[in-house]
């Protein structure tokens, strides 16, 4: 009831990184991003812990309440204080920023006390180290893998070799490697004239449908790891729906999107490869086009992980011009009124059991596929629930994860179970192999469906 | 473009759910947009219409009674007696709630061990109702300091209950954090997952029946705080009652709450199979409309401005609490279609300096057209295609009168009924 003069403003409902924010200088001597409007906007309803798939079946894990406001308050109050070694149990699954009612950044609290405990605290030369490192660097091995990949899919599956990486490294022996394409996506691309073959498809559709044949549709692809080394049908189905559509692609250098680093607290390896994504997108950006991905923890890393973590020139343009695929389509096409009027022959004429990937859920993408393929003729689509696949990318390849990963995947099996399809989709790679692992099933991405849809 | 719908309702608790639902049931193309997880998990999972008077007169026997008496700027006095007892017949029937076979309210033991008026109530709180002359005994967990069980049952005594209620407390057998998670135990029990107990691993069903044993003393009715299951409840009760040979029931608990949890899925799922769409994760934050009639709304994606319309909208956003109506030191305002919120100039003129007395705050919020559609300072609607319903209305006091589930379901049914005719 004080007519005490007034706060400076801040809206504590939105994530605030500090840019146009000053609180009282209380630490004037650190250079990060200022979490401390963050901690003060929770109020300790523990709805964050309630959506936790790890706290769920996890008796270890103290949940995301503690991991993020309640370890950022304790750091700052005690010189000596060091990150409890149970982050790196959390999956980041990010479940707990769209629970937060207060607007708590969680996530990226728990990515910045992850990274301070893997660069100050952990053992450079431990197993499990060099172990995270080599998960999280998946593009590295990927890389090299593809090069020979009969020879890769024989070896990372052989029976002594993965008793050996599991007992040396910690890698499941549980799990069956991905397999590697014989042709990357990118290698297809260029064997296909990449963005000249593009533009002159765009411009046919355009005329086919009646556009302007010069109209300014253009994007540009992020495809990941995934679809470039082990799922290329993804990849290019992405380009061949765009195209359909009148959009000219283009395929920018690239690297890893950060996801499993950022899951390993890695965040200067994630840095690096940040740094190389936004100065490709930035310059498309600035050209006029829009940064598209197929796989919803890119698109997540790009749009929120990027801007909260990272402090790189054009990173805020970036993330506001990222979008996943089906998204994009579905904001600047009548995709639901195209596929009303479509149908679906042939091998994908099927009954899919769709997980929605909890980096889907933050943008507000968990319930597309469902929304857009119940009208589809010739498929069914059934919603397996809300519950974590458990694999988390990297998290349930690690030995002493794997149970826990199972254990919450569980859930997702049965319901999968349930269902009357015997044919998974999603739009995460990972979850892709957690629903293959637990069910047997195929797993189908959702544009592959849509381009049986649409495209002749 | 942007992404299209007929009917699209902003708001994902009780009165945003309600509108999706009544206005899908209708036929329309509904889609909800919510910019976190549904609120419900904060609630209790009671379902309450009216517990006292508009002047604090009660425990009311039967609120349908007590509507037409209420002021006339009251949301039930909008949407009539009719339209309360239409909503509730929806919510009926797509829950499997308890009460709905009178209109005289149920009281029902609440966490701090008063007794509370109220409509509806899950299947897992039936066995706790404080008509019911059997005696109780009340268990509690150690590591739930929210439930301090012999606490409840002496403030229940002293509220006059029909019944002896004493109260113990345990331990959540199998050395768990004490800090474990509501859904933790939940799931362990759903699953009947082992824990470890004297050197040997039990199923969590049975070895919490076997901690509950010793300390029955003849009662009929044993009561825990609200953590029996998330998806299988009842097969945790019921297990748990035929092992001890009573009936079991739950104590609906502060946020989080697993009764607010299953009835938000139950909702959700309800509007899924009527065909609406929904989707969560990112706030609706501005608007376009011409000549007073909303063209879309813009979602807000870390910078990114995401285009979506409707022929018809409801505003469910909430009040005070849930963001819908907010303020500062010069005012009170509606954030998303600065809809006019009437209140006094003077700040001071907000409250009563009585902390329990008449404070003004608690009935801001939006005035309506009999349609539900928001009125502008000089009485005229706002825009002709948007209503409004829950938390967001003003014109009542849903903490005092216990009216805020009926106000959200009545509302919403309403709202969603009325934009969906409009729209098709």
């Amino acid at each position: 009831m004080s007519d005490a003069e007034s706060p400076t403003e801040f809206d504590p409902t939105a994530p605030n990184t500090g840019e146009d924010f000053e609180p009282v200088d209380v630490f004037p001597d650190s250079d990060d991003f200022d979490l401390r409007p963050g901690a003060d906007s929770c109020y300790k309803c523990s709805t964050c812990d309630t959506n936790c798939p790890v706290a769920e079946v996890d008796d270890e894990f103290p949940g995301p309440k503690f991991q993020g406001p309640e370890q950022w308050r304790l750091k700052q109050n005690e010189d000596d204080y060091t990150i409890d070694d149970s982050i790196t149990d959390c999956s980041n699954c990010m479940r707990c920023d769209n629970a937060c009612p207060s607007g708590v950044p969680l996530s990226q609290m728990h990515n910045t006390a992850r990274g301070e405990y893997v660069s100050e605290q952990m053992d450079k030369l431990s197993v499990e180290y060099v172990r995270n490192r080599i998960l999280a660097n998946y593009r590295t091995s990927a890389t090299i893998a593809s090069k020979v990949p009969r020879l890769a899919n024989f070896a990372m599956n052989f029976g002594p070799a993965r008793w050996v990486m599991e007992k040396t490294l910690g890698v499941t022996s549980e799990r069956e490697f991905p397999a590697f394409a014989k042709q990357t996506f990118r290698e297809w691309w260029s064997s296909r004239g990449g963005a000249a073959a593009s533009k002159e498809n765009a411009q046919q559709a355009r005329e086919r449908r009646g556009q302007d044949r010069d109209a300014d549709k253009k994007v540009a692809y992020f495809h990941g790891c995934y679809s470039n080394y082990n799922t290329p049908e993804v990849g290019k189905a992405m380009v061949r729906v765009f195209e359909e559509y009148g959009y000219e692609v283009v395929v920018p250098e690239q690297r890893c999107s950060g996801t499993p680093m950022f899951a390993n607290g890695m965040l200067d390896d994630a840095r690096r490869g940040a740094e190389v994504n936004v100065s490709s997108m930035a310059d498309l950006i600035e050209q006029g086009y829009d940064a598209i991905a197929s796989c919803t923890s890119c698109s997540m890393a790009l749009r929120q992980e990027y801007p909260e973590l990272f402090d790189i020139d054009g990173i805020d343009e970036v993330a506001a011009n990222t979008f996943e695929s089906v998204e994009y389509l579905r904001i600047h096409e009548d995709l639901k009124g195209d596929l009303r009027a479509a149908d679906v022959e042939g091998d994908l004429a099927r009954e899919f059991a769709y997980h929605a990937p909890c980096h889907a859920r933050n943008q507000g993408l968990e319930r597309q596929s469902v929304e857009l393929f119940r009208d589809l003729e010739g498929v069914g689509i059934e919603d397996v629930g809300e519950s974590c696949s458990g694999i988390s990318g990297t998290y349930g390849w690690k030995a002493e994860k794997y149970e826990k990963s199972m254990k919450i995947g569980d859930e997702m099996f049965d319901h999968m179970d349930d269902a009357s399809g015997d044919t998974g989709m999603t739009e995460c790679p990972t979850c892709a192999m957690q629903m293959e692992h637990g069910t047997g099933y195929d797993i189908r991405h959702p544009l592959e469906l849509l381009e049986a849809a649409l495209v002749e | 473009m942007a992404i299209e719908s007929e009917v699209l309702v902003i708001g994902g608790g009780l009165a945003g759910l309600s509108s999706a639902l009544a206005a899908a049931r209708e036929g329309a193309d509904v889609r909800l947009l919510s910019y976190k997880q549904s609120t419900l998990r904060n609630a209790s999972g009671l379902v309450d219409i009216l517990g006292y008077t508009h002047d604090g007169d009660g425990p009311l026997t039967d609120p349908y009674e007590a509507i037409p008496e209420l002021p006339s700027s009251h949301p039930y006095r909008t949407v009539g007696v009719d339209g309360v007892r239409e909503a509730m017949a929806m919510f009926d029937d797509v829950t499997d709630y308890r009460g709905d076979h009178t209109d005289t309210n149920a009281l029902l033991p609440t966490h701090g061990g008063t007794v509370k008026p109220t409509a509806r109530y899950p299947r897992g709180a039936a066995a706790g109702l404080a008509s019911d002359d059997r005696d109780v005994l009340l268990v509690g967990l150690g590591s739930m300091v929210d439930f301090d069980a012999p606490h409840v049952a002496a403030h229940l005594e002293a509220a006059g209950v029909p019944f002896e209620a004493r109260g113990v407390s345990i331990e959540f057998p199998g050395d768990l954090r004490a800090d474990a998670k509501v859904t933790r135990y939940a799931k362990l029990l759903d699953t009947n997952g082992e824990v470890a107990v004297g050197g040997r691993m039990v199923g969590a069903r049975d070895a919490l029946a076997d901690a509950i044993e010793p300390h029955l003393d003849g009662e009929a009715r044993v009561g825990l705080p609200a953590i029996l299951g998330d998806d299988h409840p009842d097969a945790v009760r019921a297990a748990l009652g035929d092992a001890l040979s009573v009936d079991v029931f739950e104590v609906p608990m502060g946020p989080p709450s697993l009764p607010g949890l299953r009835l938000e899925d139950a909702l959700f799922e309800a509007v899924d199979e009527a065909g609406g769409n929904f989707e969560t994760g990112n706030p609706v934050v501005d608007y376009a409309a011409e000549d007073g009639h909303i063209e879309e709304v813009y979602i807000e994606k870390n910078g990114a401005r995401i285009p979506v319309s409707g022929d018809q909208y409801v505003l469910a956003t909430g009040g005070l609490v849930g963001k819908g109506v907010e303020s500062d030191r010069e005012g009170v305002y509606e954030p998303i279609f600065d809809c006019h919120v009437p209140h006094a100039e003077d700040r001071y003129d907000w409250f009563d300096l009585d902390v329990f007395g008449d404070h003004p705050f608690a009935r801001f919020g939006l005035p309506t057209d009999e349609q539900l559609r928001p009125l502008t300072a000089t009485d005229s609607v706002e825009f002709d295609n948007l209503r409004a319903a829950g938390g967001i209305l003003g014109g009542y006091d849903f903490a005092a009168e216990k009216s805020g589930s009926g106000v959200s379901i009545a509302t919403g049914h309403a709202a969603g009924t009325n934009a969906a005719q409009e729209a098709r």
